[in-house]
């Protein structure tokens, strides 16, 4: 199997640019299905018969779930590659998950508390999938004191890359323990979307729903990891090129108008 | 570099060398002890169920047991870390992540075994009956094992950081929540004199795999700090 593109995603330039083209197109298919998304749910989506007009927030809730953990599968995937392969971009990219995912933990919180007040007549239960999340904000924000107290890059990058490694093996354990440990506790019996069937008119609005914050987390991520690629590269002569070229290409753009 | 000692030999060196140095300043591995019965002494306080005294040991324990650990962790690698022991040991040519797991063995002797042993004290403080002893002392053995290993990657990583305690904290307490959940559940059992293999076989489930991960991740963190 031919590895170049791999190699080539390596080298700062050439994600600089790779990047840029992706995010455009990420960021236009997030506003498309979120638009899609949010009409279908919001409007098109007949009430629950049981929740009424307050199992809407699903629509915020579950994609915002979903990517909180898939925002830490990526940056676990970046630092392992950053660690391995010691590729400085690879730990932008972790660098640039930590924030995003952290914000959508703090998303899927809140709605979900807002959702539970009406629904289970309390703002928090120590349900499994709660105290989970809960948990996962905390890792976040570990990895993200950790890099905040390590001046030198070098070492905040691979330090952080182990506590992010460790994190993804403890994830799972951590996971089923909370499970286990609701189990025994009798807690509230909640109704599971998961487990649900979903009527086609709920689910398709929800998996453009999801779909959309994956595309919105690609494009913030990326942006960020441009951002993250440039303060690591600032003096680098590529950077001034690039500069160069962009400066050049808006005033030929201005000039055509 | 190829090392002119064993592993073996050199790990039991070392336990030998730290143990001795232990030893030797009592102080330190006696504070994480008294911290461990200044908060067992807290929860008591803080609550008017005296006559319910029983139903919040396992997590009194559990809690105390958990900071008295952390505590303790910055005791792991300070001193080494300071006086270039550590480095030494990184490039001896040796598997570094061996040499921790005979520090970190050393760090459960001075500092996770006494709360072992003091745990019998707990029990009866608390109001638990007496045969509820050895289940106690059992679940704490398993989980400190798995305190002390999980937190040596948090204490390598945070080595020679200026704000390093506190973030300690931060890194390894949501590490450790299986242990607390398993090892609170085990204590819960053995409290009210119930089979309590369940929750044992988890958590020492979680002491074998940290035992055989966690010094990887702590050479690595180590050798990550020393550069």
């Amino acid at each position: 199997m031919d590895w170049t593109w791999f190699h080539r995603l390596g080298s700062p330039p050439h994600f600089y640019r790779i990047a840029g083209q992706w995010v455009p197109w990420f960021a236009w298919l997030a506003a498309l299905t979120a638009i899609a998304g949010l009409i279908g749910g919001l409007g098109l989506a007949p009430p629950d018969y049981q929740q009424g007009e307050g199992y809407r927030i699903i629509y915020v809730h579950v994609p915002a779930a979903v990517l909180s953990t898939m925002a830490y599968a990526v940056m676990a995937v970046g630092a392992g590659v950053g660690l391995i392969w010691r590729m400085n971009v690879a730990h932008a990219v972790a660098a640039s998950c930590a924030a995003i995912g952290a914000s959508f933990t703090v998303v899927a919180l809140v709605t979900g508390s807002l959702w539970g007040k009406p629904m289970w007549g309390t703002y928090w239960a120590w349900d499994p999938r709660l105290t989970s999340e809960l948990v996962l904000l905390f890792l976040y924000l570990g990895y993200m004191g950790l890099r905040g107290a390590i001046d030198d890059r070098a070492r905040a990058d691979r330090a952080s890359a182990v506590l992010a490694l460790v994190g993804v093996i403890n994830l799972p354990i951590i996971h089923y323990s909370v499970d286990w440990w609701n189990s025994l506790h009798q807690g509230h019996t909640l109704l599971k979307f998961g487990k649900a069937s979903l009527p086609p008119s709920m689910e398709i609005p929800l998996l453009l729903m999801m779909l959309s914050f994956t595309f919105y987390f690609g494009a913030i991520m990326l942006i960020r990891a441009r951002g993250e690629v440039l303060r690591r590269e600032r003096n680098a002569r590529w950077i001034a090129e690039a500069a160069g070229a962009e400066a050049a290409g808006a005033e030929a753009a201005g000039a055509t108008r | 570099m190829s090392p002119s000692v064993h592993p073996w030999r050199a790990g039991l060196l070392l336990v030998q060398r730290d143990l001795r140095l232990g030893l030797r300043r009592p102080g330190e591995w006696l504070q994480p002890l008294v911290f461990f019965f200044v908060v067992l002494t807290l929860f008591p306080l803080s609550t008017d169920l005296l006559s319910r005294l029983t139903d919040i040991a396992p997590g009194a324990l559990w809690v105390a047991a958990l900071l008295s650990s952390l505590l303790a962790l910055e005791l792991l690698f300070r001193e080494d870390g300071q006086d270039g022991s550590l480095e030494q040991l990184a490039v001896s040519g040796l598997p570094l992540s061996w040499l921790l797991l005979a520090k970190t063995c050393v760090h459960w002797l001075l500092t996770g075994l006494p709360l072992v042993l003091a745990a019998p004290l707990v029990v009866m403080a608390y109001g638990a009956p007496s045969r509820a002893v050895p289940g106690v002392m059992a679940a704490l053995l398993l989980g400190s094992v798995a305190l002390s290993l999980i937190g040596a990657v948090g204490a390598g990583l945070t080595l020679g950081l200026r704000r390093g305690g506190v973030l300690l904290a931060l890194l390894v307490l949501p590490l450790a929540v299986p242990v607390l959940i398993f090892g609170a559940r085990a204590t819960a059992l053995a409290i009210a004199l119930e089979p309590m293999a369940a929750p044992m076989y988890l958590l020492a489930a979680i002491a074998v795999l940290s035992a055989t991960l966690a010094p990887l991740a702590a050479a690595a963190a180590v050798r990550i700090s020393l550069e």
